[in-house]
């Protein structure tokens, strides 16, 4: 496609011919319609004068009879400019005025009309057109009182001739604009695909240009950019997540082989090969659920978890939650207490739930205090030492899942790493788990628009879920927060 | 027991129809779907295996076409794909149950027994009773010997679906699937400690327990004379 061709496609260009062609349509009937004013108002004005010339002359012949008329007229016919005057004798005679010929018959229809006249003093072919009244006066002399249309004439070319430059111009002047406007959105259409393609051979850091006039392409731009810096997030996420499995699920296979090997080796009795076969099943075991637990975030953070949403009572989930972890709870020595409003929720509730009993989880194992002691003063909930929790209730249009302990906490520089996948901090390390929990609570809180929030119970951890009332209502956009890089 | 695995990687059903065999059951292999389909309405067979991935016609389909044609043979899903969804797209085609791969041997065998007592087995009967123990599901009543029980709602539950399958190995997945109806797995021992709640009630006083634990696979509740 030639440079030209590529112009005259654009919607740019297809526009201004539109708007060309709308406003040359308007321009040339507001010309006519002025023309057309105009025309009427100089008609009425010389039918004005006239009908009033024609009265004080009718006025005249009745007060001093032929000779008065005579003399008038003559008298006003040789003004510069003057009207057009005749007066004929019944036989129709001229005998004064200032018309040397007339179309036939115009005498002889009294009243106005248009015709073509000669003046006394042209030539014999210089006929103009005029606007004539004939009246018939007493003694069937007949008066005839016209003026020249070659005003109104003049004034009909000029608006013409307006009417075709302006046209021309307008024309001239739109088609340029419109390849202005055409080359220059061309121009940054093709900067974006520049980019665009640059990007797809794998520059994912590049982005669009974005100009500040604020128009619908800087939008665009700017919208385009915020999609890639959500992809590259989800990038940057998904060669952490490869990274971490690489490191996280090589350290127990290399248990796993270690182990299978070193029985080969040995020639023990039955019962040392089944010992280590059974450890290699316990081994594997929790591998897959690592593994399992990696699919269902990334799932939850690519957003395909979306289908089975439905409408529950979160305060029903805490109380599912509560009744699974209430006698583990207390195995540890701890109390797992309940405290729900019933609360509407749109949402999937397999993942929510998963992600409750996620904290709930963590906080049997890490929310024992370390040593026996009630809660400090200006403790925000009333809690004894050795209790968890669990609450479900609507703060404005969110609704709030938490879990609250008494444990030693998370210290607030670590809260956002702690979300992280993989990450064990340093207290919990001796504890068995595969450091995903938080992280998947916290994918299932984006999935629903919603986050997972880290704070201080002073002392112990309350982490929550805050999920949108009407999670549907926002699942559109979801936000685009880099994931920080593990070190 | 007659079992027709549908699988077609060549390798995980030969030691699927091995194992099955050596634990007194009767399997037979297809390799593909279409295979798979036609054996599967020739055949009298009491518990279908799928995969859900199949060459030729793949699980979900043969699923349907079995259930079109009338057929009400129990199939118990195996897929890859272990995501919530998933597994709800496998039951709505028609499928019995939904196992995740990678499975234990224990957990699959657990899941075809209790498919196929589902397929032979009476009507839902109103009272359980294993050795001395009885519940009645109509009062919820729960006694063992000459003792009234006193169980909480949950433990209820859990007891009901043990006696249902008494004599067969239930996995704790299973428990926490049907008992709890939540499909994810937790990273805690948390059906162990409601199962010991449940013993110490049943079991705890009494001369011969009844609620065993089967090691590598799960528990099972039967008397113990067998």
């Amino acid at each position: 496609m030639t440079a030209f061709g590529k112009l005259i496609r654009t919607t740019a260009f297809r526009l201004t011919l539109v708007y060309l062609f709308l406003f040359a349509l308007f321009a040339a009937s507001l010309l006519a319609y002025f023309a057309w004013n105009t025309r009427r108002m100089i008609t009425e004005q010389i039918t004005t004068t006239v009908s009033a010339e024609v009265s004080e002359i009718s006025e005249i012949y009745g007060r001093r009879g032929l000779r008065g008329l005579f003399f008038t007229i003559e008298n006003r016919a040789l003004r510069p400019g003057a009207n057009l005057y005749l007066v004929t004798t019944p036989t129709g005679q001229a005998i004064a005025g200032n018309v040397g010929s007339l179309a036939p018959g115009v005498m002889g229809t009294e009243g106005w009309s248009e015709t073509a006249y000669r003046r006394l003093d042209e030539q014999d072919n210089a006929y103009h057109r005029a606007l004539v009244n004939v009246t018939q006066l007493s003694g069937g002399f007949r008066l005839l009182i016209g003026r020249d249309l070659e005003e109104r004439r003049r004034l009909f070319g000029i608006v013409a001739k307006a009417a075709q430059w302006s046209i021309l111009v307008v024309v001239v002047l739109g088609i340029a604009g419109g390849i202005f406007v055409a080359r220059r959105v061309l121009q940054r259409i093709d900067a974006m695909t520049g980019t665009a393609q640059r990007i797809m051979a794998g520059d994912l850091s590049d982005r669009l240009p974005v100009g500040r006039s604020g128009d619908e392409l800087d939008r665009l731009a700017s919208n385009l950019n915020a999609m890639l810096e959500r992809i590259e997030a989800l990038m940057v996420g998904l060669k952490e997540v490869s990274d971490n499995i690489a490191h996280d699920l090589k350290t127990p296979l290399t248990r796993l082989r270690n182990r299978a090997e070193e029985a080969l080796a040995k020639s023990g009795c039955e019962a040392d090969y089944r010992a280590a076969l059974e450890r290699t099943i316990e081994e594997s075991d929790g591998l897959i659920r690592t593994f399992n637990a990696l699919l269902m975030i990334a799932r939850a953070e690519s957003g395909q978890a979306r289908g089975n949403m439905d409408n529950f009572d979160a305060a029903d989930v805490a109380e599912g939650i509560h009744e699974l972890y209430e006698p583990l709870a207390e195995d540890g020595g701890l109390t797992l207490r309940l405290k729900t409003i019933s609360t509407p929720l749109h949402g999937n509730r397999e993942l929510i739930s998963q992600a409750l009993a996620n904290l709930v989880e963590n906080a049997i194992k890490y929310g024992k205090p370390d040593e026996p002691k009630s809660a400090e003063k200006g403790a925000v909930i009333s809690l004894d030492a050795k209790q968890i929790l669990i609450e479900a209730r609507r703060e404005g249009d969110q609704v709030l899942l938490s879990v609250t302990d008494r444990g030693p906490g998370i210290p607030e520089g670590e809260r956002k790493h702690a979300m992280e996948r993989f990450v064990r901090l340093d207290t919990s390390r001796s504890q068995p788990g595969s450091g995903l929990g938080l992280s998947l609570a916290s994918a299932v809180a984006t999935l629903h628009g919603g986050e997972l929030r880290l704070g201080d119970a002073h002392p112990g951890l309350v982490a929550t879920l805050v999920l949108p009332a009407r999670a549907s209502d926002r699942l559109a956009a979801p936000t685009a927060d880099v994931p920080q890089k593990v070190a | 027991m007659r079992i027709l695995i549908i699988e077609d990687d060549r390798e995980s059903a030969d030691y699927l129809v091995k194992a099955f065999r050596e634990v007194g059951y009767i399997a037979d292999l297809a390799g593909d779907g279409e295979e798979g389909l036609s054996m599967a309405e020739s055949g009298d067979y009491d518990v279908l295996v799928v995969d859900r991935m199949l060459p030729k016609r793949d699980g979900l389909s043969l699923i349907g076409a079995l259930r079109d044609k009338g057929n009400r043979t129990p199939v118990l899903i195996l897929s890859a794909l272990g995501q919530v969804d998933d597994r709800i797209k496998g039951l709505r085609a028609g499928g019995d149950d939904y196992l995740p791969k990678p499975y234990s041997f224990a957990e699959l065998l657990a899941r075809v027994e209790v498919l196929s007592r589902r397929n032979v087995g009476p009507a839902e009967e109103t009272t359980y009773r294993v050795g001395d123990l009885e519940l009645d599901r109509l009062s919820h009543r729960v006694a063992r010997g000459k003792d009234e029980l006193t169980l909480q709602p949950r433990e209820f539950r859990l007891l009901e679906y043990l006696m249902k399958h008494a004599g067969q190995v239930v996995t704790r997945t299973m428990l926490l699937e049907n008992v709890w109806d939540y499909h994810f797995d937790p990273q805690t021992n948390v059906i162990d400690v409601h199962i010991s709640r449940l013993r110490s009630k049943i079991d705890k006083g009494f001369e011969r327990p009844l609620l065993h634990t089967i090691r590598g696979a799960g528990y099972m509740i039967r008397d113990g004379i067998r």
